[in-house]
């Protein structure tokens, strides 16, 4: 076999050559380093919580764009802005109180979502647009919205480079880093707008299930197996890219698995790379971890 | 607003609050509220499923979320809770999509699951809520102490002899129950609201565990016939109310207890510290003590 014939049996016909799929591969990169960068101090200082919670509440202020007829992306940010100042607002130290605070915060969003899409399906008696907030649609994205996602991961990612140091200190050790005069209030309400930033951007690009899964994901399977902090946020969003683009080669090519030809959704995959990868890294590390102690007991 | 379909209505939403009212106060003290979003939500993909093979929806939710309890029990032994949740809740979501992709015409069903359709609830669908909504009361009352004590001091638990990890399973796997129960007729987002605003609400009224489970599941009816009056009434959807009352009694809770915090600040008393040592003192063998003992 020439190994042209084995490229195109890999990589389904007309996949580089594709408009949707350059803008869907541009753009999930764009998400997955961004989910990294942030991520890994998500999962750091037990906020994933609130990272998934904000991929729901945006859909309040989605749903409200699109009834007054502004871009849902604008609402998305907003709502999410706003929640995070509220969680923050009424957030406990302790991080049970903080759980508390993401579900009230997260049960009036939704809440609120109910509203506007009953409006909006009202208005258009669809409910179109809720499945497409909920899961996404990678490959319809038109290329205008790129300038805009640029812009948001700039933010992001700049938000969360300029606090690294304090995040870093004020996450491992919240008593040293006031004694050392960091703001903790200050530092957790500038997190939590760049993972607002993080999240309106991945969520309303790629969905909210993969808005989460490549925050999550890559940055846990990145810190299982490194504890330095500028490891794990380059891990994270390298293994982010990684499981995106194969996701969605694996997607647009299962399109030709079926005779029925109905492709099989990007989420679908990217998901299930990033769980896989996780668990081999868990196993290993894991395995790792008792055998380098001799007396074979597995501490839990 | 009491014809016979309002009448499942009121009977289906009475159920799901008591139940919801009960586990809620172990979701609030344990700080599981990540999971009472993740595993009804995570278990519409059991809803497509069942739908895509043509058998029963509670079957599919019921698998789910079992499984899914399991996931975030089984995850969470070497890794953060809340990453374990969010891992779980994203591979159920994307399974989920994955069903979702091969079937059509689903869009109206998931959005009644996704907000529930309590209005349209019929008589056949009561008898299973009701069972199981039982089933998750009764695992409640067997479990009371050991959970209660887990869920306050863990180590103290372990050293008393309670599994913490298989208690963690344990309750996880009634909130899967609970899914199964409420899902079908109340939707996604109305059994979060319930499992979590009534029973953090009551917690700032009361430290007492008793009195606390109590007063969840009061505060829980009250949202749930309170929503259903104006929703019926007004002709917006019943989630709305239900997430908007939930944050109207939680905000009330909070201040309440700011304002009896600086009414009666006596140094040395932090609620928090008080409200864990009544909770230690009724979970412990004595429980005589923590009724005389000062909040």
């Amino acid at each position: 076999m020439r190994p042209a014939s084995i490229g195109s049996s890999v990589i389904g016909p007309g996949f580089f050559a594709s408009s949707p799929v350059h803008v869907a591969l541009v753009v999930g990169a764009v998400a997955a380093v961004v989910s990294g960068v942030v991520g890994t101090f998500t999962v750091v200082r037990g906020q994933s919580f609130a990272g998934h919670s904000l991929a729901d509440i945006g859909t309040a202020g989605g749903s409200a764009a699109f009834l007054v007829g502004i871009s849902p992306l604008y609402g998305f940010v907003a709502m999410n802005l706003v929640a995070a100042g509220t969680m923050e607002l009424i957030g406990i130290r302790r991080p049970r109180g903080r759980d508390v605070a993401t579900g009230i915060v997260l049960g009036a969003a939704l809440g609120l979502a109910a509203l506007f899409l009953y409006f909006d399906a009202t208005s258009t008696s669809t409910t179109g647009a809720t499945i497409n907030v909920l899961f996404g649609s990678i490959f319809t994205l038109p290329s205008s919205i790129v300038p805009i996602i640029v812009v948001l991961a700039v933010l992001a990612t700049g938000l969360t480079f300029s606090l690294y140091r304090p995040l870093i200190l004020s996450s491992l050790s919240p008593e040293l880093a006031a004694a050392r005069g960091v703001s903790l209030r200050l530092v957790g309400i500038g997190f939590l707008v760049a993972l607002a930033l993080a999240v309106s951007l991945s969520a309303i690009t790629i969905g909210a299930i993969l808005s989460t899964a490549l925050l999550i994901g890559p940055a846990a399977t990145a810190l299982r197996l490194t504890r330095r902090t500028g490891t794990a946020v380059a891990a994270a969003a390298g293994f982010g890219v990684g499981a995106t683009w194969l996701g969605i080669l694996l997607s647009y090519d299962s399109y030709y698995w079926t005779p029925s030809h109905r492709g099989w959704p990007v989420s679908f995959f990217v998901v299930t790379v990033v769980f896989a990868v996780y668990l081999v890294v868990d196993l290993l590390v894991a395995r790792r971890a008792a055998a380098q102690r001799p007396s074979g007991r597995e501490v839990a | 607003m009491f014809s016979q379909f309002m009448v499942n209505a009121w009977e289906a939403s009475t159920i799901v609050a008591v139940v919801a009212g009960v586990v809620g106060f172990f979701t609030v003290l344990r700080g599981s509220s990540f999971a009472a979003h993740a595993l009804p939500n995570g278990a519409f993909a059991g809803a497509a499923g069942a739908s895509l093979l043509g058998v029963n929806t509670i079957l599919g939710l019921g698998v789910f979320s079992l499984l899914g309890a399991i996931g975030i029990a089984g995850l969470g032994r070497r890794q953060r809770h809340d990453v374990a949740t969010a891992l779980a809740i994203v591979v159920m979501l994307g399974i989920g999509a994955l069903f979702l992709a091969m079937t059509t015409e689903y869009a109206p069903e998931i959005f009644s699951l996704l907000f529930g359709e309590v209005l349209g609830v019929s008589s056949s669908e009561l008898v299973p809520t009701a069972v199981i909504g039982a089933v998750c009361v009764a695992a409640i009352v067997l479990l009371y102490r050991p959970l209660l004590l887990s869920s306050v001091m863990p180590d103290a638990a372990e050293s008393r002899g309670v599994d913490t990890h298989r208690m963690e399973l344990a309750f996880l796997l009634v909130v899967a129950l609970v899914t199964t129960m409420a899902v079908p007729v109340v939707g996604t987002l109305l059994i979060f609201s319930l499992l979590i605003s009534p029973a953090a609400t009551a917690r700032s009224f009361t430290n007492k565990p008793l009195t606390a489970l109590g007063l969840s599941v009061v505060i829980a009816l009250a949202t749930v016939w309170s929503a259903i009056a104006l929703s019926y009434t007004s002709n917006l959807p019943i989630g709305f109310f239900v997430g908007t009352i939930g944050a109207v009694t939680y905000t009330i809770g909070r201040g309440w207890t700011a304002w009896r915090h600086v009414w009666r600040s006596s140094p040395g008393t932090s609620p928090s510290g008080s409200s864990r040592r009544a909770l230690v003192a009724a979970s412990g063998r004595r429980t005589g003590n923590a009724e005389g003992g000062k909040i």
